[in-house]
């Protein structure tokens, strides 16, 4: 038995914004279904790009991003059924002058996966399953905290049911105990949803805890690559190397022994 | 005499709700204070309140006094001698700090014009001074540069020279790398930490990050909702939480860098 393509992957995938440098060259990985992965890298890596490509929403200069072992172009309403993205700010990704059950719905509408009271119910199961309240569906953006925001994000994007979520650092403008609240949530959606994780971040507290493949960038390039706990756990590149020393940690009095 | 001294600080809103209270604490020079808590718990208003720079519409009582001297309700011309002179903030997000429309050099040296007194190239020398020791790569083309052209990075640096320019006397930080990646961040934090050491300057450093604020901080000042529950050394504080709110910040902080501290040596 041959073991399926995998679900998303970039190969060869080159890209430049009109005019400019480089901003990807060569990166080529593939993302498993049921194993999450991490792309990590500093500031101006392109890991930004990379997530703008693999979402559909530039094209690539050279090579190309896969869904299901073929070639995304043309294949925009199966990309959108496959893949959802979550945003890091949840102040600027929730459209204001729109109530909750709207914004979390509108993927169904879209993707004309569901309308009326068979929509509305999968509303209700999307927000349910990132604990939020069922009066949460009447209410308006602004009426939820940080938190909360990300969770209704991350009920738009499961509320279609995709198979992977797309998440550019989902947490990274919450405080610690909302983080743990909401990587607590995202891996549980993980095992209830099948969902599989790719999680763009600087955090790699984060990447540790949600995916078990990271990626390396470093400007624009692939520089390593590999189960989690030996990227991290034994960096070989120099990039990876300085983002491991990088990571804040807690005081050794802090450490389980 | 302690170099800041606040006593049963309170903030209230225009109808009387009290967002902080009866905050007090103590801060010698050279010692470093963390004040740490979760998003709304008054960390950021606890820093507008010391620097007379409450919303409008919020009322701060009780005492702050620096250097011996109250400044808390103190008239705006004491204030203008205080902010940036004796008391200079780094705030988190350092596009806000800077005018998108100014030269970065012309506003590393607007606080030397106005409280040193410097004019001309003794402003530029002093400016370009300033910004190399925020090691700042190239001072002079950043000096040349608008706040867009330069990285977050950069910009946060230059935010910090801003601050430091006429050698306060207590720094304080308001989650300064909270935006930056985890390499700046790291960066910026060892030239807070070298800065303040070398200065012997007061620092209260703000933030939500365990691992963040204990690293830079000596003591560290637990808020929740407005109150303070827990003061102490920070090891002691981490190694034995007496509040429960503490002991919830700690646990959250353990399982948060639990599964990397498990993968690195």
């Amino acid at each position: 038995m041959t073991s399926p393509p995998p679900v998303l992957g970039v190969r060869d995938l080159g890209f430049a914004y009109r005019r400019g440098p480089a901003v990807l060259s060569d990166v080529s990985f593939e993302v498993t279904a049921g194993r999450g992965l991490a792309l990590v890298g500093e500031s101006g890596a392109g890991k930004t790009t990379l997530v703008r490509l693999m979402l559909g929403l530039l094209r690539p200069r050279t090579g190309q991003v896969l869904l299901d072992g073929l070639p995304l172009r043309g294949r925009m309403r199966a990309l959108r059924h496959a893949v959802q993205p979550v945003f890091q700010d949840p102040y600027s990704s929730l459209d204001p002058r729109l109530r909750v059950d709207r914004i979390v719905g509108e993927p169904l509408r879209s993707l004309g996966v569901a309308r009326g009271a068979a929509a509305t119910a999968m509303v209700e199961e999307a927000l349910r399953s990132v604990g939020l309240p069922a009066d949460a569906a009447r209410r308006y953006p602004h009426e939820f905290s940080g938190g909360q925001r990300q969770r209704i994000a991350i009920a738009r994007a499961i509320a279609a049911s995709p198979r992977v979520l797309l998440a550019d650092e989902p947490v990274s403008a919450l405080d610690t105990a909302t983080r743990v609240r909401l990587l607590d949530l995202l891996a549980e959606l993980r095992e209830s949803r099948r969902l599989t994780v790719v999680l763009v971040s600087h955090d790699l507290a984060v990447v540790a805890a949600l995916c078990e493949e990271t990626v390396v960038l470093d400007r624009g390039r692939v520089v390593e690559r590999g189960a989690t706990a030996e990227v991290l756990g034994s960096p070989r590149h120099p990039c990876t190397r300085r983002l491991v020393a990088a990571a804040p940690r807690l005081p050794r009095a802090l450490n389980p022994p | 005499m302690s170099l800041l001294e606040a006593g049963n600080l309170t903030v209230r809103t225009a109808d009387g709700r009290e967002l902080l209270r009866d905050l007090s604490f103590r801060l010698a020079r050279g010692d470093r204070l963390g004040l740490i808590g979760e998003s709304g718990a008054g960390k950021s208003l606890t820093v507008l309140a010391i620097v007379g720079l409450l919303p409008a519409g919020m009322t701060a009582s009780g005492r702050v006094l620096l250097d011996g001297e109250p400044i808390l309700g103190a008239p705006e011309w004491v204030l203008n001698t205080v902010r940036g002179r004796r008391v200079a903030v780094v705030f988190q997000d350092p596009l806000a700090a800077l005018d998108p429309l100014m030269r970065v050099g012309a506003q590393v040296a607007e606080p030397l014009r106005r409280h040193r007194g410097l004019r001309g190239a003794a402003a530029r020398r002093a400016a370009l001074e300033a910004l190399t020791e925020v090691r700042l790569g190239d001072p002079e083309r950043i000096a040349r540069s608008y706040p867009h052209e330069i990285s977050g990075g950069q910009r946060q640096r230059v935010a910090m020279a801003m601050a430091l320019a006429c050698e306060p006397s207590f720094l304080i930080a308001d989650e300064p790398t909270a935006a930056l990646d985890g390499t700046v961040q790291a960066e910026m934090l060892a030239l807070l930490e070298r800065l303040v050491a070398a200065r012997g300057m007061g620092l209260l450093f703000v933030g939500h990050d365990l691992a963040v604020v204990a690293r830079v901080s000596r003591r560290i000042l637990v808020l929740e909702r407005g109150r303070a529950v827990e003061e102490g050394e920070v090891g002691d504080v981490l190694r034995a939480p007496s509040h429960p709110h503490t002991r919830d910040l700690v646990s959250a902080a353990r399982r948060l860098h639990g599964a990397l501290e498990r993968m690195l040596p």
